[in-house]
């Protein structure tokens, strides 16, 4: 591998990430598939780094999904998306940060439509005028939030507590990135590095003391792509998406995978416990998988935040040997304890994929 | 006397510039490198009888030891079109003036790191026709880890018919050229297994088909049609490919020790600010446009500017020779008679 050809490339494909006073717009899945990465992000915007960002409860789905399988039509998502930046442009914002690969390929998509075929945003404005009353302005900056990460990457590794770095070897944890499809790959210029060999995970690991693992799947869908999973048939499919991706990197002895998609931490996190339970195969140390964390959680982790107070009790994956590994303190027997303080119960334990 | 201006000194100058002193004309060539020869300088051997570029390139050379002026290390600032012909600035503070301009400058090499996904200049083991050249020059075929590569991937039309990259064009010499080196890797690496990726093998100059036929029956070189996805590095710095075969319809992963790309050809880049100057239109491709395809290939829409090699298009160097000889007289026909651009197709000529 020559890392200044990597390095030439990501030179070539830089965005522009406003660094401050965003309007912040949730995923639909994220907030029941890892309810503490948005809370962890925001948390780290506002009270580690001071900034302004606000969010708008009347924001609704883009349609992503929706219109990803052919059930929405782009004229209706595109309406849908014009009341979201209507949303923005009422609360005074022009920054859009978005939580949601899809939704953040989606927004660029419908931006550059517009900018192309400007009838079609006239059109989509009358759309929305007629159904709502509401106009809006086109954002001036759409970020994904894990490019926001990426831009404060260095503040963060500043603050941080923990860095991903094995306290017993002084070693830097070997750390697997897997990109969301619909970061670059439509859009490769509006990703940080690119879509072939993106930047946006690298920048904040290594910021983050940890070392990139490229291994030869890396590109591989982690699974998720809608059709293989939301087609009930073709679930077969996408864990065999994710078992690629497994055995690719295994013998690379990833310590973790980290991810700036909704789709691809869940899928990653549970087909471990599919494959474990059909074929007797995990993936890390001594039974354990690989811990599979988004990067709010692994920016939180190493800024000290408590480990369940991230959410990663919610994860298939048991992440307790990354926690030692890195020297994070936690409590086993708070894993499972609501913020309320109340006891949530416990998950049945797999058979074969090794949780504490 | 009168003169002309020859721009780029390779195949296509270096002919040009003998032949046209040979009928009287004071010539001068403008070469931007330290010496002629342009890219047939790095190429070991030529298709398709494989004879050793370095005699081509020794004999060309020998053509033009006298009698023409050569600037080396020479670059084209600016031109000026005057009542008598072109006032040509170079660096250095150098000018020369000329009756005619022939433009000879070739053609820039595909940048095969444009195809991300292939890994150029990324992953140890990916490497181009152009590199495999100069593997050839050296004697020996080696992956980067300095091991004898068993297997073997040549990518066809990388940088040409791809609209993504930019160039919808077929580069012409890239599909002889990969069926050229893979019996030269054959040759060098008897135990070797060789793949050709490809969309169709346009196998149209003479000896080129049995050359392809051979490539199949004695070497065993397999044909696999299909283009190639993406490319990864393996643990071992081996090169794991993703490709379809569209044949059988199946999609493919495969290890190679070596990947080697068949970069095309595309409109030299160099040449635009000459263009401009000279108000030299190009085609939608990018390669300066033919007054007349069929009945004037040289002239451009420039009176006493024209053009040849690959400037004009890719073109083998049986063709660019071809070029070099037919415009001369198109070249003496212009200076002799004050002819500007006579379109043929619109008067009667008369020999």
């Amino acid at each position: 591998m020559i890392i200044e050809g990597k390095k030439r490339l990501w030179q070539e494909y830089q965005k522009e990430i406003a660094d401050d006073h965003y309007f912040f717009v949730r995923s639909c899945i994220r907030q029941s598939f890892f309810p503490g990465a948005e809370v962890m992000f925001l948390k780290i915007m506002r009270d580690m780094l001071g900034k302004d960002i606000v969010e708008n409860p009347g924001h609704t789905t883009c349609t992503g999904i929706g219109y990803h399988t052919d059930v929405v039509p782009f004229e209706t998502t595109m309406t849908v998306v014009a009341r979201q930046f209507a949303l923005m442009t009422e609360a005074g914002y022009k920054n859009y940060a978005v939580s949601c690969i899809t939704s953040f390929g989606l927004y660029t998509e419908i931006l550059e439509t517009w900018k192309h075929y400007p009838e079609i945003e006239a059109k989509t404005r009358e759309y929305l005028k007629k159904a709502t009353g509401r106009e809006f302005r086109v954002p001036e900056n759409v970020a994904h939030a894990s490019d926001i990460i990426y831009k404060f990457r260095f503040q963060i590794a500043e603050k941080a507590k923990y860095r991903l770095v094995d306290k017993d070897t002084g070693e830097p944890l070997k750390v697997v990135e897997h990109i969301g499809c619909h970061y670059a790959k439509m859009f490769p210029h509006k990703g940080v590095g690119g879509a072939e060999y993106p930047y946006v995970l690298v920048g904040l690991t290594e910021a983050l003391g940890g070392e990139i693992v490229d291994y030869p799947e890396r590109r591989h869908c982690c699974g998720f792509g809608f059709r293989q999973y939301i087609v009930k048939n073709n679930r077969g499919y996408s864990l065999s998406c994710a078992k690629t991706k497994f055995e690719s990197m295994k013998p690379y002895k990833p310590d973790l995978i980290v991810t700036n998609c909704p789709g691809c931490p869940y899928f990653l996190d549970r087909w471990q416990y599919v494959i474990g339970e059909m074929e007797g195969t995990t993936y890390g140390e001594n039974g354990y998988g690989i811990p599979v964390l988004t990067y709010e959680e692994l920016a939180a982790l190493c800024l000290g935040f408590d480990p369940w107070e991230i959410g990663l009790q919610t994860h298939q994956v048991g992440s307790e040997p990354l926690l030692r590994k890195i020297g994070v303190p936690f409590d086993l027997n708070k894993k499972y304890l609501g913020i309320n303080g109340k006891e949530m119960g416990k998950p049945a334990k797999p058979s074969i994929l090794m949780v504490e | 006397m009168k003169s002309i201006a020859i721009i780029g000194g390779g195949v296509a100058g270096m002919e040009a510039a003998a032949k046209l002193s040979r009928m009287g004309f004071s010539v001068t060539i403008i070469e931007e490198k330290d010496q002629l020869g342009g890219k047939l300088m790095q190429w070991h051997a030529l298709f398709p009888a494989r004879r050793p570029a370095a005699e081509v390139l020794a004999s060309l050379k020998n053509q033009v030891k006298l009698g023409i002026n050569i600037f080396l290390n020479a670059r084209v600032e600016n031109i000026e079109k005057n009542d008598d012909g072109f006032a040509i600035a170079l660096n250095n503070n150098r000018m020369i003036t000329a009756h005619a301009i022939l433009l000879a400058t070739g053609f820039d090499i595909f940048d095969a790191t444009k195809k991300e996904e292939y890994g150029y200049g990324i992953y140890d083991n990916v490497i181009t026709s152009v590199d495999l050249e100069k593997a050839f020059n050296e004697g020996k075929v080696l992956t980067a880890q300095g091991k004898t590569p068993k297997r073997i991937g040549f990518v066809h039309c990388v940088g040409s018919r791809d609209e993504k990259s930019g160039n919808p064009h077929c580069s012409k010499v890239c599909c002889i050229t990969g069926v050229k080196q893979a019996i030269e890797i054959k040759e060098l690496i008897p135990d070797s297994e060789i793949f050709m990726f490809y969309m169709d093998l346009r196998m149209f100059g003479r000896h080129f088909e049995e050359l392809y036929k051979i490539a199949q029956v004695e070497h065993h070189i397999q044909f696999i049609r299909g283009r190639l996805s993406e490319a990864f590095e393996n643990r071992d710095n081996s090169v794991l490919i993703k490709i379809e075969d569209t044949l059988l319809g199946k999609p493919m992963k495969m290890n190679l020790d070596l990947l080697v790309l068949l970069v095309g050809m595309q409109p030299s880049k160099k040449l635009s600010h000459i263009l401009r100057d000279l108000e030299v239109e190009n085609d939608a491709d990018g390669f300066v446009k033919q007054t007349d395809n069929q009945l004037a290939p040289s002239k451009t829409n420039t009176p006493g500017v024209f053009a040849i090699g690959a400037v004009t298009g890719p073109k083998t160097i049986e063709e660019t020779i071809s070029e070099a000889r037919a415009v001369t007289l198109e070249i003496a026909d212009y200076l002799h008679n004050k002819v500007a651009t006579r379109i043929l197709m619109n008067e009667s000529y008369s020999l």
